[in-house]
């Protein structure tokens, strides 16, 4: 099948790919470009493993194509630190134990900083319903909801 | 994921003109389209990709106090628009009732219209679906049908409309706007999407080549404001389709019932308007015994397709319990959990 130019802007950096119209932004992502921090998890839009930004705004990387993403702008969890410095969010991670296995983690970071910056983490039961998108077969949500209260109230202060 | 030809047309007409040939597909936001590519059950040769036209992702207000609602508006941005949200309260509560933060970034107006079934045996190709291929039986009528049509349904499918946003949009007397290759048509939501009698494969009112352009609501629809409500019980707090769900709207004055709109989702394979049950409430008291009444009128023709008798009983108390949040008044600020029958409403009892 007969390939086509597909331009990304990922983390800041320009990418020209050619590529198979059928594939996704999250196999552009890994499979490409090496940017295996956004995973596969259940590649059905289900589970929230493949979250990314797109112009700013949280999307599944499994349902959207990467010609799709031509012209935008995509962040990654690879681009989320600042020359070295761990995002808030991320830290937050690491002091609350917001995980297990750490599989689910890239995801559910990538949907907690847009959950913060949309304003839906409030209190428990909302960081909890907006955070809904994000599965963690390990069950660490506590941690996960501790994580994301501590880091909306340092993004807040 | 079979391969496919990518096209990107820069007008309406070039997407109409694309979109017309056999083995065609529009893209919009992907959601569903893309899952349904994966797993083989849709399988389109050409993909059409509208989601760059930059006319089809507005909202506008009309002259005449409706509004148009851009079919390329994505869920959360029409949820999250503030004039809209307040005036459709019961809308923009059940889009964000809906899917997951970021889905309803990506899912847009006419593809929420347009997505399929999540009927399993409609999803397993290796199980017989005559909604899928016509002639093949359905699997479901002898399987795990729990979750199946109580309303509408015919034995060559207990498929049900998975639509959260479009319960109250028939509630309130949506429009939708079409472009075709013989120009621009409306056509009422209750009359797009169709009961599947012998033909469940033709579930709406488009033509090959049609494009949603856009969802208009009556002005009308505004005067329901102040008690609306969308209630929606699933099997998990959140991010789950609808068990049952109900849009309930009225308008009250010195405790009568001037206006009343209903409709139940997840109980056929369309949105379902309620207006046996309108026509009830229409002058009566607005109390619980008239919802009551109401409720049996709107469920007085359901029957069970399978193991699925309860969802009858279920849709009668979340049409009571829709009626009594929609008379105790829109909240002035949408709960945590967007129409979740758990949060506390006033005057609902517990143990109904």
């Amino acid at each position: 099948m007969t390939k086509i130019p597909v331009y990304l802007d990922i983390n800041g950096h320009h990418h020209e790919l050619q590529l198979e119209p059928r594939v996704t932004l999250l196999d552009a992502l890994r499979d490409r470009l090496g940017l295996t921090g956004t995973k596969k998890g259940c590649d059905h839009g289900q589970c929230g493993a493949c979250t990314v930004h797109v112009d700013g705004e949280r999307v599944l990387a499994c349902l959207t194509l990467a010609a799709q993403a031509q012209g935008r702008t995509v962040t990654t969890i690879e681009g989320l630190a600042r020359e070295g410095e761990m995002h808030p969010v991320q830290a937050a991670f690491l002091e609350q134990d917001a995980f297990q296995c750490g599989y689910c983690t890239p995801g559910q970071i990538m949907s907690a900083v847009a959950c913060i910056r949309e304003g839906h983490a409030g209190s428990d039961e909302e960081i909890r319903e907006y955070m809904a998108g994000n599965l963690c077969r390990c069950g660490a949500y506590p941690h996960i909801v501790a994580a994301v209260r501590q880091a909306a109230q340092e993004v807040a202060s | 994921m079979r391969d496919f030809d990518y096209i990107r047309p820069a007008t309406i007409p070039d997407a109409i003109a694309a979109a017309a040939e056999p083995g065609s597909a529009y893209l919009a936001g992907g959601t569903n389209l893309l899952d349904l590519m994966k797993g083989g059950i849709a399988s389109p040769e050409r993909i059409v990709d509208i989601s760059r036209l930059p006319e089809l992702n507005r909202i506008e207000r009309l002259d005449d106090g409706g509004v148009r609602i851009g079919a390329l508006v994505r869920n959360a941005d029409l949820a999250y628009d503030p004039e809209f949200a307040k005036s459709y309260p019961a809308v923009a509560e059940a889009l964000l009732s809906g899917a997951s933060a970021q889905l309803r970034n990506a899912a847009t107006v006419g593809g929420n219209l347009l997505q399929r079934t999540r009927c399993s045996y409609f999803y397993d190709t290796a199980s017989a679906c005559n909604r899928r291929e016509p002639g093949a039986g359905c699997d479901a009528l002898e399987g795990e049908n729990r979750l199946h049509a109580v309303l509408g349904w015919s034995d060559a499918c207990i498929a049900t409309h998975p639509s959260d946003f479009c319960v109250p949009l028939v509630a309130l007397d949506a429009v939708v706007e079409i472009e075709g290759k013989k120009g621009r048509r409306h056509v009422t939501l209750e009359e797009f999407h169709r009961l599947p009698g012998e033909t469940p494969q033709r579930e709406n009112a488009l033509e090959p080549g049609d494009l949603i352009v856009a969802v208009r609501l009556p002005a009308e629809a505004a005067s329901f404001s102040a008690n609306a409500r969308y209630l929606k019980v699933r099997e998990r707090t959140s991010y789950a389709f609808a068990v049952v769900s109900a849009a309930a709207a009225l308008v009250v004055d010195g405790g009568k019932i001037r206006a009343a709109r209903l409709a139940l989702g997840g109980v056929a394979a369309k949105p379902w308007r309620a207006r046996s049950a309108e026509a009830v409430l229409l002058g009566a008291d607005a109390n619980e015994a008239t919802f009551a009444s109401a409720a049996d009128a709107a469920l007085a023709d359901a029957s069970p397709s399978g193991d699925n008798a309860f969802k009858i009983e279920l849709a009668r108390r979340i049409v009571v319990r829709a009626l009594i949040s929609a008379l105790s008044g829109t909240p002035k600020r949408l709960p945590a959990l967007p129409a979740s029958p758990f949060s506390n409403i006033p005057g609902v009892r517990h143990d109904a």
